[in-house]
């Protein structure tokens, strides 16, 4: 999967996730201050990107996942 | 197995941190059978969860502020199993101003919620399924140690817990009859997602650790582990008759009065030697 696709995979979850569409979400959004994420909807977001990527993500790195970017950035870097 | 063919209702799964989880989990792996509840917005979370459960439980739908939910459960139970054997009651919640040093401000509002959705529960939870157990069997609630003590912040959750360990033994009073074990469990501070909507876990957190004669690492497996396996000798027929009974998890921090003086305070407070002293 190339990094383009991932970033178009990670939008279209969190889009599916919080009920916001797809235009709204850009790189630098943030899930809880810019797409009105509860801690809730985060670990769902978390659970759900592991699912889709087939990865592990800890819950120490999962606390620094904060925005759009900073989860594709954790995805390049860790996806198998 | 310690819970060969039993079957058992695992209420408070939400993510895989949660101790229900870790609970559903190793009863499985013990041979229980499992059904969850989850309601409403972390339905789907549950769900997500569940899936990560071999094989993966149904998800029966309990909103215990409800009442009309709960002999639907006792009908839902009914209709997959016929009997029960074991119920886990892991459900808590207050709202914000009722914790978190907020206990002299709480409106009334808040503390009844909080008392609904945390003490009350368990009543309703027994009282629905009591007629399922044809054979006796456990119900067990988690449970953060209010009997004695107040704590920072903890606020009317404490009070909460504290009713809901009065509960506990009013329960094990009336369901004696049947067989039916009521206990609680007390673990020491575990990092769950409801710990982070207590504020000033961490402090908590370190101090337990440094208290506890056994240790205690609020997010190690270890001490999830701990809790998960107790709980599931509670639910077994190897406690058969303790109930009513408060069980502490928390690697001993209770009969504690104060963590351990620091060697290198302790050195530097020692009297100087008096040389002319033989």
């Amino acid at each position: 999967m190339t990094a383009t696709n991932i970033e178009a995979k990670v939008k279209s979850i969190i889009a599916d996730q919080l009920g916001v569409s797809e235009d709204e979400i850009k790189e630098g959004s943030s899930f809880i201050e810019d797409l009105g994420a509860d801690s809730l909807d985060i670990v769902e977001l978390v659970m759900a990107m592991e699912e889709e990527f087939e990865i592990e993500i800890p819950d120490e790195e999962a606390e620094n996942i904060k925005s759009v970017g900073d989860a594709v950035n954790y995805i390049n870097t860790h996806k198998k | 197995m310690l819970l060969q063919g039993k079957k058992l209702l695992i209420t408070g799964v939400l993510t895989p941190a949660s101790i229900a989880f870790h609970v559903a989990k190793l009863a499985q792996q013990e041979g229980a059978e499992v059904l969850l509840t989850s309601f409403g917005r972390p339905m789907s979370l549950t769900q997500r969860t569940a899936k990560k459960l071999s094989p993966v439980p149904e998800v029966l739908e309990l909103d215990v502020t409800n009442p009309a939910h709960f002999p639907a459960l006792h009908d839902a139970i009914k209709q997959r199993w016929g009997r029960l054997d074991g119920v886990l009651h892991a459900v808590a919640f207050a709202p914000e101003d009722a914790l978190g040093g907020k206990f002299l401000t709480a409106p009334w509002e808040s503390v009844m919620q909080a008392f609904r959705v945390s003490t009350f529960s368990l009543k309703e939870l027994a009282a629905a399924t009591a007629p399922l157990f044809d054979k006796g069997g456990g119900i067990v609630t988690l449970d953060f140690d209010n009997s004695t003590t107040a704590w920072p912040l903890y606020d009317w959750m404490g009070v909460c817990k504290a009713g809901l360990e009065a509960t506990v033994r009013y329960l094990a009073r009336d369901l004696g009859s049947k067989q039916i074990r009521v206990n609680a469990l007390a673990a020491g501070p575990i990092a769950t997602i409801a710990a982070k909507g207590i504020p000033g876990f961490k402090h908590l957190e370190d101090k337990w650790g440094r208290q506890a004669p056994l240790g205690w690492d609020a997010r190690s497996e270890a001490s999830i582990a701990a809790v998960a396996r107790t709980t599931c000798v509670l639910l077994s027929d190897w406690m058969p008759s303790t109930t009513g009974e408060l069980v502490r998890v928390d690697g001993g921090y209770h009969a504690i009065g104060a963590e351990p003086v620091d060697p290198a305070i302790l050195a530097a407070a020692a009297p100087a030697k008096d040389p002319g002293a033989a």
